[in-house]
């Protein structure tokens, strides 16, 4: 079993932060690399990039919302209990390297994957732009951390609740206007990363972003998380997760992604009934 | 099957489920001969003195003697015999391609049938499992040498137990959750059950394998670093695990697996059961394209699941079908269509991305191709579209470069495998062997543990007295 060491709830019951115990993964982990966990013998793999390490104390963070059966599975471990299996560190790490100004753009848990990789980017020497998006103050996670990091910092939200109201795009375009920098990455959801690379296109922006494909082994095996990038095809877990945003079939990508969808949602429907089954039933014992 | 009459006895056949009852569920399909048919069908083996069976088996399973002991009713004595030169015959007595080893080389097939060699082989393993003591084979003293395996295939599995024997400490290295390679991803439930696997690996460790999951080497830790870690000799069997497409259009519709997907979310994730997490894309109409053992898994797994038609797409003629006979035979009992000649074009989908059907080619054969066989040969003007709505690629796959890109001093042949020295599986890399997959491109499973065992003997030497 790895071993749960912290649980916080960024978000109350939506966004969760779990400290992993895995020592191996947590000392060969570079930025931009995942982890697959599954809770348990009979649940899911599923993929995360991993938002830090801590090679010292041997643990690895992730970062996720409550979104189906699964992530709502992971959401119930607590401190000391565990995931069944962990497999890391998967993927190709970000080259990291000093190019100038670099523009890291984040939006909801996409700004867990863009914490290592931003404060990489800086310790490389770079100069920092970063811009967080979110639908409401409550869902802009790792916002000190990330502005402790940034030469320019821009928060932007759905709602104006915290940072300007309005997108990612919004402020990468108030950014742009200032002086074309010399990297963009962009992690975030699919139409945010279409956008943003859409916005970077017709100068030529260098423009990463990351991409979280339906997978299973995350070693090349299956096949699954395959993604048109050019005129090729790549596995996400072994020829990324990152990749060219001006290359990615952005649209094939989201309808792979829904591949399950219906699945999903009756899963959840069932593991919701089960969980309030056995709440009532709690509460009937107490 | 065939009831012709000659003067050798008949072999006996092997009892199975009824084809119509075994299409719906996932338990094995053969279901094992009984003590009293096990004595009788070993009465069968004339017990040559050249034993030519011997030589058409990879690992040189003393066959007759095995035999001999069933016919005289010591079952114990049998297995252990067994052991000697194959650590998994509960495996290899079910998924071996007999026909063309050791019964192919059979003198009572000359004539007749050949000795039930396998169904005799999986009798003795079932027995032990069932019945037996629990005794394991006998340990040399311990050498403190120490011993990494990578992946735990039937390649890893076979070096693994040879070394464990031989005194060295042996740890096993798995990239996924559970160990056994395309054992448990890739072989289904009902033609080896994953039980089996489980007990199999369960013998290993109580042998003092020691097995760690969950790791993949390569990233998690490197060949290099292994030695740092204090192993004096690493085995790489980690299987050809990277699958190839058609690349045709349409291919990355919802609905269209790779072989190893499909497989991996019904076997290993046990989609089929209800019990656990994994989805999996249900089809009514599907078409399986290749000809091999694996297209034949995939079809009876699609059937398995659920589907009302599950057709086999294969360019070529029956005669050149690489599946076993046994499975193709088996597939076409439980209704699964072969439709020979046939290429598909390309896969169409709806507006949401998911199939809806496939667009195929008839061929016919023409000169014979590099690979000996008759090159298929597109019929013009013989397109047709069929509805499908869940398509499995089943045309084979590549050598997975997840561990060679990260060790360069691992030299690789012009297709990414491992040149590894036939005779004892030695790499490029000191205190490096290869073998299975990872060296020959996808064979069989018993081709795989045939290198495993030349390259533990030859690991064992090197441990024992260097280079």
């Amino acid at each position: 079993m790895f071993k749960i060491v912290k649980r916080e709830e960024l978000v109350p019951s939506s966004v969760i932060l779990h400290e992993i115990h895995a020592p191996r993964v947590a000392q060969k982990t570079r930025p931009g690399q995942f982890v697959i966990v599954k809770a348990t013998e009979t649940g899911e793999r599923i993929p995360l990039t991993m938002a830090d390490t801590d090679p010292v104390a041997g643990t690895v963070t992730i970062i996720f919302m409550v979104v189906g059966k699964s992530t709502a599975l992971f959401a119930s471990l607590q401190e000391g209990e565990g995931y069944a299996d962990l497999i890391g560190p998967l993927g190709r790490a970000t080259d990291i390297e000093k190019v100038g100004h670099v523009v890291c753009i984040g939006g909801g848990t996409g700004i867990a994957v863009l914490h290592p990789i931003a404060r990489a980017m800086k310790e490389a020497g770079n100069r920092l732009t970063v811009i967080l998006g979110a639908r409401s103050a409550d869902f802009m996670i790792l916002k000190d951390r990330m502005s402790a990091l940034a030469d320019t910092f821009i928060s932007v939200s759905d709602d104006g609740s915290t940072g300007k109201k309005g997108f990612v795009t919004d402020a990468l375009q108030e950014t742009l206007a200032l002086g074309k920098p010399e990297l963009v990455v962009a992690i975030g959801p699919v139409p945010m990363m279409k956008a943003v690379s859409e916005m970077t296109r017709p100068d030529g922006i260098h423009t990463l972003v990351s991409l979280n494909p339906i997978m299973i082994d995350g070693t090349g095996m299956c096949g699954g998380c395959r993604v048109s990038v050019g005129d090729k095809v790549k596995f996400a877990c072994v020829d990324g997760p990152e990749f060219d945003g001006h290359a990615v079939d952005f649209d094939g990508l989201s309808q792979r992604l829904s591949a399950y969808k219906e699945e999903e949602q009756a899963a959840m429907e069932i593991h919701r009934c089960r969980m309030e089954a056995q709440a009532a039933n709690s509460d009937q014992q107490s | 099957m065939q009831e012709k009459k000659s003067k050798i006895q008949d072999r006996h056949p092997m009892p199975e489920q009824p084809a119509n009852v075994r299409r719906h569920n996932f338990l094995e399909v053969p279901l094992g001969y009984g003590e009293e048919t096990a004595m009788a069908e070993a009465t069968r083996c004339i017990q040559c003195k050249n034993p030519q069976c011997v030589q058409g088996c990879p690992v040189a399973v003393p066959i007759p003697q095995f035999i001999k002991a069933i016919a005289e009713g010591r079952f114990s004595e049998g297995i252990r015999t067994i052991w000697e030169k194959n650590a998994l015959p509960a495996v290899c007595g079910r998924v071996c391609p007999q026909e063309s080893q050791c019964e192919g080389q059979c003198i009572l097939g000359k004539k007749g049938s050949p000795v039930a060699i396998g169904n005799l082989e999986r009798f003795l393993a079932d027995w032990e499992r069932k019945k037996g003591d629990g005794s394991l084979p006998e340990k040399m003293a311990a050498t403190g040498k120490r011993v990494a395996v990578v992946g735990s295939g039937p390649a890893g599995l076979t070096v693994a137990g040879d070394l464990v024997l031989k005194g060295h400490d042996v740890t096993l290295f798995e990239a996924f959750h559970k160990p056994g390679g395309v054992l448990v991803y890739g072989i289904p439930e009902f033609r080896l059950p994953k039980a089996i696997v489980e007990s199999e690996v369960k013998t290993l460790e109580k042998l003092g394998v020691n097995l760690v999951c969950n790791t993949v080497v390569g990233r998690a830790v490197d060949v290099k670093e292994l030695f740092e870690e204090g192993f004096d000799a690493v085995f790489v069997g980690v299987g050809a695990g990277l699958p190839s497409f058609m690349n045709i259009p349409g291919e990355n519709l919802i609905g269209v697996y790779s072989a190893n997907e499909y497989l991996t979310r019904a076997n290993l994730m046990k989609a089929y059961d209800p019990a656990y997490d994994t989805p999996m894309v249900v089809g009514r109409n599907v078409a399986v394209v290749g000809g091999g053992n694996v297209a034949m898994d995939a079809a009876r797994t699609a059937l398995r699941m659920g589907a009302e038609s599950v057709k086999i797409i294969y360019r070529r003629s029956r005669e050149e079908m690489p599946a076993r006979l046994e499975e193709s035979h088996h597939a076409e009992e439980e209704g699964v269509e072969f439709m020979l000649l046939t290429n598909p074009l390309r896969f169409d989908g709806d507006e949401r991305g998911r199939l809806t059907s496939v667009t195929c080619k008839r061929m016919e054969l023409g000169e014979p191709d590099a690979s000996g066989r008759r090159r298929p040969v597109p019929l013009d003007g013989s397109d047709f579209t069929m509805d499908c709505d869940l398509a499995i690629i089943a045309v084979g796959s590549g050598a997975n470069p997840l561990l060679t890109s990260s060790e360069p001093e691992i030299a690789l042949n012009r297709w990414g495998n491992i040149e590894a020295d036939p005779e004892n599986g030695k790499t490029s890399m000191r205190g490096v062997w290869a073998g299975g997959d990872i060296v020959t491109g996808a064979a069989t499973v018993i081709l795989a543990m045939g290198a495993g065992r030349k390259a533990a003997t030859s690991m064992h030497d090197f441990l024992a007295r260097g280079w």
